[in-house]
């Protein structure tokens, strides 16, 4: 008899989301595609002026990276909860919260990557100055987690109940006004040319702390929504 | 590992589950040894199933006391020594049986022996390996399903419903699959409303009333 080891499991867990992803390809084409609409429409509202898209590039590609993840943050346990794959996961003899990271991991490699590869594209589309490029793709690899995170909590608290996705918006929207303030801010710093590393440092530290406990929180969160 | 075998893998005294302050079922007062099979009892809506998820440690013990191998039950100490089957099977519908069996072996690991592709040989899905499970009829799905008890380690079954959607085959594989899992030492609490033909002894009957 052998006995799983802690990096198996985690690697047949973070396996077994990607390999889902990918027989269901089509599902993280939508926020790609859904982001795109979104910036395209800007410029249609704004008119096509050089100097006001410039200046609001860096917010409008924020914000709808971070409307576009909350699109597919709904699903992150719907299906496993659905099939009873996700009794199976808590029932193993493995610590659920890291478990879940990975199950958090995948979805972040599998909805928020993408989104992070076109920022750039949307960004050039607004006319963002190419040196500001780098902080954008910065706060973004560094706020896209964070909304992961807090959104797998919110999705693991709402997971009893149907038609959570309107609920989760509710209540993930206001969370993700500081990762926006700081996000936006380190943008705006870097385009007037001042020292961006602040802000950015805030949302490193606000991501390592998002990292050690948001799992901790989803796994007792799911424990209790397969309690009801 | 070994254990006393006077002291009962698990027992409940008293033990019942409430909602909304109601209880749903209890109290009930059982004892399972190792080596031995308990059918769990009771029409519809008698909470076989909740006592079922309430031993696999998805509900809270309302009232009682229930005990693994004579400690207070926690969830560490029966770790890994415990597979649930319920009505929702846990298979990945996109994925094939045989990626279905390595994600759970990724999880609890093997027993020794064993492989992906001798147990699903076993429970009938040859040729079948590799078909995605949304493709195979839902007794298939059990059998899937059921290939993972053999393959994983594990002390305690508890099966709510195994022998639903199985035809005659089916059924057979599931009462030989519990001869040989309490033959070697182990317990299972099974819920059913089939018949039981159970030849390793009369089993032990747990009944629900509400």
């Amino acid at each position: 008899m052998s006995r799983a080891s802690l990096a198996v499991a985690c690697g047949a867990v973070l396996r077994r989301d990607l390999t889902l992803a990918w027989r269901r390809r089509g599902d993280i084409a939508m926020p790609v595609l859904y982001a795109l609409i979104v910036a395209t429409l800007f410029p249609f509202a704004l008119g096509p002026e050089d100097a006001l898209l410039q200046r609001i590039a860096g917010g409008i590609v924020l914000v709808t990276v971070l409307l576009a993840m909350l699109l597919a943050l709904d699903a992150m346990f719907r299906s496993d909860i659905e099939d009873g794959s996700l009794e199976q996961l808590v029932l193993a003899p493995q610590p659920l919260a890291l478990m879940l990271g990975m199950k958090i991991l995948a979805h972040w490699l599998t909805t928020a990557l993408p989104l992070i590869v076109i920022a750039p594209m949307l960004a050039g589309m607004l006319h963002l100055p190419v040196p500001v490029m780098g902080v954008l793709m910065l706060a973004l690899l560094l706020a896209t987690p964070m909304l992961g995170l807090l959104g797998a909590v919110l999705v693991a608290l709402t997971a009893g109940t149907r038609r959570s996705g309107m609920l989760l918006a509710l209540m993930l929207l206001p969370l993700c006004v500081p990762v926006v303030i700081f996000a936006a801010g380190a943008v705006a710093a870097a385009q007037q040319g001042l020292p961006w590393i602040a802000p950015i440092a805030w949302l490193g530290a606000a991501l390592a702390l998002a990292l050690v406990l948001a799992p901790l929180a989803c796994a007792a969160a799911l424990r209790i929504a397969l309690d009801a | 590992m070994t254990y006393d075998h006077a002291i009962p893998l698990l027992r409940a005294r008293g033990l019942s589950f409430l909602r909304a302050d109601e209880p749903v079922f209890g109290p009930l007062d059982f004892a399972l040894h190792a080596g031995e099979l308990a059918l769990v009892e009771g029409d519809n809506g008698s909470g076989k199933t909740t006592l079922l998820r309430l031993l696999a440690g998805l509900l809270h013990v309302g009232e009682g006391e229930l005990d693994w191998r004579g400690q207070p039950w926690n969830r560490d100490a029966c770790a890994g020594e415990m597979l649930f089957l319920g009505h929702q099977l846990g298979l990945k519908m996109d994925m094939s049986p045989r990626e279905n069996l390595h994600i759970a072996a990724g999880l609890h690991g093997t027993r020794e022996g064993r492989s992906a592709a001798s147990v699903l040989t076993e429970v009938g899905l040859a040729g079948y390996e590799d078909d995605p499970v949304r493709r195979l009829s839902a007794g298939q799905k059990k059998r899937a399903a059921l290939a993972r008890l053999l393959l994983l380690p594990a002390v305690l079954w508890l099966l709510d419903e195994p022998y639903a959607n199985l035809d005659r085959a089916g059924i057979a594989l599931v009462n030989r699959l519990l001869e040989m899992h309490v033959a070697a030492g182990g317990a299972a609490l099974v819920t059913s409303h089939g018949a039981v033909s159970f030849h390793g002894g009369e089993p032990k009957r747990i009944r629900m009333h509400a």
